[in-house]
Parts: C-alpha cells; structure tokens; sequence
C-alpha cells in the first residue's frame, strides 16, 4: 500500500499544482468581490504564452530551464493584461461579471488557436525541453514528507507552494489582504474606511490572471508539454476547488489536492489493480458532484464573500 | 429600438476587431470578411449550410434566453446539450418504429434529457439557494465524462473509439426535401423545429400566464411571491424549460447535422448560445436572427480558410469579442447618450444663436 501511495503521489501533486495555483488566483478575486469564472480562459491564456515564448526562446538561449521561467514570467504578465478586460468591464463598468468571465473563456479559445495556426499551421506549439522531475535537495530526505511531496518534483512545485504560504499569509495577516476582503464582504464599510473599492478589485482581479496563466503555464512546463487550445476545464475544476475549499488558502489546498488525487487515480486506475474496481466514470465526475454536495451542505454556512458577483455602486448604501 | 441598435454597435465592434486581427497577423480583412460572407451566403446550399448550423445555435439561444427571463443564468448549456443529444442517440440506436414515431421519440427524449440536466441545478437553487451558474458548470463536466463513458461503453463506433455508433437514415432529421431545395446543404428538418420552438417560445413568455409568471420572477422574485405566485415551482420550471430546450439543440447537432456522438469535446454551440440569447436581447425572435448571423460567421470561415490563411477560429474570436461589447453595452448605451446629447446641444446652441438674433 504504501508503495502504490508512494507511486502515485508524485503525479497527483503534478496534477494538483496547476489547479492549486489557479483556484488561489480565483480566491483573490473572489474574495476582492469579483467573480471570476474566465479562470479556464486565463489558463488558455498562459499556457499559450508561456508555449510560443518557450518555443521560440529555447533555440536561442543556452539555457533551457532559464528559457522556461522566462517563459512562465511571461505567462503571468499576459494574464494579468488579459485579466485587466474583466476587471474593466467587472469593476469599471460595473457590467455582468458572469458575461465577461464568459467572454474571457470564449475569447481564450478563439484567440490563441487563431494565433497558434498562424504560427505552426496546426494550432498546436511544442515545447522543445520541458522541465523534468528530480528530487528537491535536503527536502527529499525528509522522512515520509520528504517521499510524497518532494521525491521526483517539479521546481515549479516548491515555487507554487511558496506563493500559496506568501498568499495565506499576505491575505490573514498583512493590511493589504485584510482591506482586500473587506471589499468582497461590505464594500461600503471598507470605502468609509478609506480603502478604494474599486482599486482593490483591480487589484485582486489582476493577481486572479496571474496566478491563473501560471497555473496554464506551469501545466505545459510540466506533463503536458503541448499546447493544443485547452486546458481540459481545469479552469472549471479550480472554480469547483474554489468554492470546495471554501475561499480559504489551506482550504483551497485541501480541495486541489483532494481533485488532484482523484484525478490521478482515475488516470491510473485501468493498470493499478487494487483501483480497477472503482468504474473511472465515478472517479471523473467524483470532483463535480463532491462540489454540488458541498455547495448544499455549506449552503446555510457558506463563507462565500457576501458581495461577490454584486458590482460596487457607491451610492446605493 | 435602443436595444437592437446597441447589439448592432456590438456586432461592428466584434467586426472591426476581427479585421484587426486578421491584419496584425498579415492577413487582408477586405479579401477575408469577403470571402468570409461569400462562404455563407453566396450560393443556395450555403445558405442551406448557414441555416443549419444555426440550428443548434437556436435552440441554445432561446434556451439562454428562457433563463435569463426568469433571471437566471444557464450557463449549463453544453452539459444538457449533450445529454438531451445522448438521449436521443440512444433511442434512435436501440428502438425499433417507423420513422416519424421515432424521431417524434427522439425529440421527446432529447428534451427529457436536458430537463433532467437542469433540472438538478434548479432544484438546487430553489431548495438551497446555491447559485445555478455553478451547479450548471458541474453539471456540464458531470456531462462531458458521462458522455465520455457511455458511448465507447455501449453505442461504440465500428471505427472509432471516440465515436458513437451511426445513426441510421431513418433516425436523424435529415430530410431529402429540404436538402434538394437548397442544392444539397446539409440542412434538415432540425430548422423546421427550431423555427416551430421559436414560436413557441415566444407564445409562452408573451402571451401566456406562465410566462408572465416567469417573467415576474426574474424582475423582483420577493414581488413575485407577494403576489402570490410560486417562485420556487417557477425558478424550477423556468430551468427545465430552458434545460429541454438545450436538450433539443443537442438532437439537432448529433441526429441532425451530425449522425454520431464524439466524446471529449464540449460542444461550443453551448457557450455560444449565451452570445446569442445577448445579442438577440433574450427576445426569441432575436435570438432566431441572431443566430443565424453567427451561423454564417461559422459556415463562411470554411470557405474563407480555404482560400485565405486567415484561420476558421476567427468567427469564434468575433462572436467572444461581441460577447464583451455585449457585456458592457453601458459603454455603447453612454456613447449614444453622449452622441445624442451632442446633437441636443448643437441645437440648442443653433436655436441660442438664433434667439439672440431677433
């Protein structure tokens, strides 16, 4: 048992980490008082970016891993520009944010296989050397953590967990999180306090792109390697996470792991004997319909940001 | 008026991004849009083709649209769609009648199958308050795997994996009629249906109780249960509704337009229908045309791919870019105010001149 735990650990991290990253972006805007359900198209977004600058930077560069986090950095100011529609429409405009959410995923598919096909003519960009696992120095010896977490890891893995601990702590103890929040659940009280509402959200929408075109990004520098015009509705799932997680960082953690771990074991589960029993259908929609029972169970309890989704109408107190 | 004039604005703004798209990749945007409306219209069968990939477009409009009436946002279109179009694989492969009972039941089963879809959401929504927009985002992956499962599991194609079974001639809307009239397109008699539901649809939210009802609802729900209707019995109808009627496109698309069930897409049609509800200001009618416009933009980028290397994602790019005009239509609704209000004031300084003359 626990070398089949310690098999597939490696790959249900892999898998949890884009998801991680992009349901944290999610959690920013969210808990900024915008909803944010383009995440799917900002990981478009970021993993096309972060393909093409990898694609063409690799052949010139001496350095293959540096090529890849330029590429990622790259990634991350795409999204955010990208992001920057939504908020215009969301918190300028004071315009439907489900609509424009919408229109983010709708334009992430369209754009960046148009511009794919214009590129390679068959709207999928290689990357020549993605990053391979290796085990992390001294935090591989680790006993058992060691083993699960940081055995044949990504770096992508130690920076994405670095965000979440700076994110956790910059959205519980800093001033910055604590207005952030503040406009996601009494926008009016943070104004009277002197906190620019609209600002903020900006602000957290901004982080939502990219976080979000890291987590597509970090995706393709990982075990996809390929961009082909999606991103398999991970972005959906970090929405799910989002909500599953309860808009808490080490909630969120929990949730993405939790899919991560399900994903992983429906993906295996045709050559892994002791899993062949479980039919992979349940453990496909397994996420989805964990995620409908929560949204019942926590219906009375929600900690959802109570104006999340509501636009800021500084008259209307 | 204002409204029709504003989607327009929209349709130009998509337009001219479209074209600047096309030049800043290298493109011409005269020769691309002209060979781009020549793929739609120019011939009889492209006409035919247009129709009838507007078809599945129709039937997800209005079903946006019918939500969106009772202030709700199905965003769950893709995920009824495809099992209102499993549904109605299923019975077209296994049952057994002469042809117009079996369409007939094909039809049935199709709208079935997306009512039950948004049924879950809407019974979610009036028992617990949890809010459709997501519950219909999990419904759609919970309808993509199933999708994903069943059809290689028990109407496997003879070829492919990732194909459904043929339908049969006899079990798909295909109509010989309507294919001769237009010079062989590829329509069917999924448009008769999606112009006959139109009129339906547009009965029910103009002229019945029920619409009125719904339509109370979506303006003030607390009105609407102060007067005495039922707001939970009619979030919950409202969804089903709109959830048979994605159903229907999904009978459209896969026994229409298409006779097989590929797994592990999504089909656009869903997310587009959101476009079209938008543009055509949720209003039928508008919905119909509206989706016929977008209809075109799909069946004239193959032609346009062909002679051009302007790629066929550009009509989605288009419809996404109306989508975000159509989002923040304020900004077009304080154009036209400032437009407006400019003339105003050119008058008045013209009739002010004048006065100070005499």
């Amino acid at each position: 048992m626990w070398t089949l735990i310690e098999q597939i650990f490696p790959y249900a991290i892999m898998f949890t980490v884009p998801l991680l990253i992009t349901a944290l972006g999610g959690l920013f805007s969210e808990r900024s008082g915008v909803v944010n359900i383009g995440l799917d198209g900002l990981m478009i977004f970021g993993a096309f970016a972060c393909a093409f600058s990898v694609a063409k930077l690799q052949p010139i560069m001496d350095n293959n891993i540096l090529a890849i986090w330029l590429g990622l950095a790259i990634a991350m100011l795409v999204g955010i520009l990208v992001s920057l529609l939504h908020a215009f429409a969301a918190v300028t405009l004071n315009a439907d944010q489900v609509i424009s959410g919408t229109a983010i995923n709708l334009m992430a598919a369209a754009v960046t296989v148009y511009l794919a096909r214009q590129i390679t003519g068959s709207g999928n960009i290689n990357i020549p050397e993605p990053f391979t696992p290796s085990n992390v120095k001294f935090l591989s010896d680790i006993p058992i953590i060691g083993d699960l977490f940081f055995t044949r890891a990504y770096p992508t893995t130690l920076l994405v967990i670095v965000i979440l601990l700076l994110s956790a702590y910059a959205l519980n103890k800093t001033a910055f999180g604590l207005r952030l929040k503040a406009c996601g659940e009494n926008p009016h009280a943070a104004e009277a306090a002197g906190v620019s509402v609209r600002k903020m959200r900006y602000i957290g929408v901004m982080i939502s792109g990219a976080y979000s075109a890291l987590g597509g990004a970090v995706m393709m520098v990982t075990y996809s390697g390929q961009f082909t015009g999606t991103v398999a509705g991970l972005g959906f799932l970090a929405l799910a996470a989002l909500i599953f997680g309860q808009w808490r960082p080490f909630g969120v953690l929990a949730a993405t792991l939790f899919f991560g771990f399900a994903t992983t074991v429906a993906n295996v589960s045709q050559v892994i004997p002791q899993f062949q029993v479980i039919p992979p259908i349940f453990l496909k929609i397994f996420p989805y319909v964990v995620t409908l029972i929560a949204l019942v169970l926590f219906s009375k309890s929600s900690r959802a940001p109570k104006a999340a989704g509501e636009p800021y109408d500084p008259s209307g107190r | 008026m204002r409204r029709v004039i504003v989607s327009l604005i929209a349709v130009l703004f998509g337009i001219i991004a479209g074209a600047i798209l096309m030049a800043v990749t290298g493109n011409s945007p005269i020769e691309g849009f002209s060979y781009l409306f020549q793929g739609g219209l120019k011939t009889i069968d492209r006409i035919g083709n247009t129709l009838a990939t507007a078809t599945p477009l129709i039937f997800t409009g209005l079903s946006v649209a019918f939500a969106f009436r009772t202030g709700m946002f199905n965003i769950g279109t893709p995920g009824q769609m495809l099992i209102g179009g499993l549904f109605a694989t299923a019975i077209g492969l296994t049952v057994d009648i002469a042809k117009p009972l079996l369409l007939l039941l094909m039809i049935v089963a199709g709208f079935v199958g997306g009512a039950l879809w948004a049924f879950i959401p809407g019974l979610l929504k009036a028992k617990f308050n949890v809010h459709e927009v997501v519950s219909t985002i999990m419904m759609n992956w919970v309808a993509y795997w199933t999708v994903y499962y069943v059809v290689p599991g028990y109407f496997k194609g003879e070829y492919l994996e990732t194909e459904s079974k043929k339908l049969p001639a006899d079990s798909t809307l295909r109509s010989e009629f309507l294919s001769d009239l237009f010079n062989g397109s590829y329509i069917n008699n999924g448009f008769i249906l999606a112009i006959i539901t139109t009129i339906i649809i547009a009965f029910i939210i103009n002229k019945t109780t029920l619409g009125y009802q719904l339509k109370a609802v979506g303006f003030n729900k607390h009105a609407a249960e102060y007067a005495g209707m039922k707001v939970n019995r009619n979030i919950i109808l409202s969804l089903l509704i709109a959830g048979g009627l994605s159903g229907l496109a999904g009978v459209a698309q896969y026994a229409g337009n298409a006779d097989v069930m590929q797994i592990g897409i999504m089909p656009s049609q869903g997310f587009d229908g959101i476009a079209v509800a938008l543009l055509g200001a949720n209003a039928p009618f508008g919905v119909f045309f509206a989706a016929i416009f977008f209809g075109m933009l799909y069946a004239g980028t193959g032609f346009m791919s062909a002679m051009t290397d302007i790629p066929p994602e550009i009509a989605n790019t288009i419809i996404a870019i109306i989508i975000y005009f159509a989002a923040t239509s304020i900004l077009i609704e304080r154009m036209i105010n400032w437009f407006i209000r400019g003339k105003k004031r050119k008058k008045e300084k013209l009739a002010g001149s004048k006065e100070g003359e005499q």
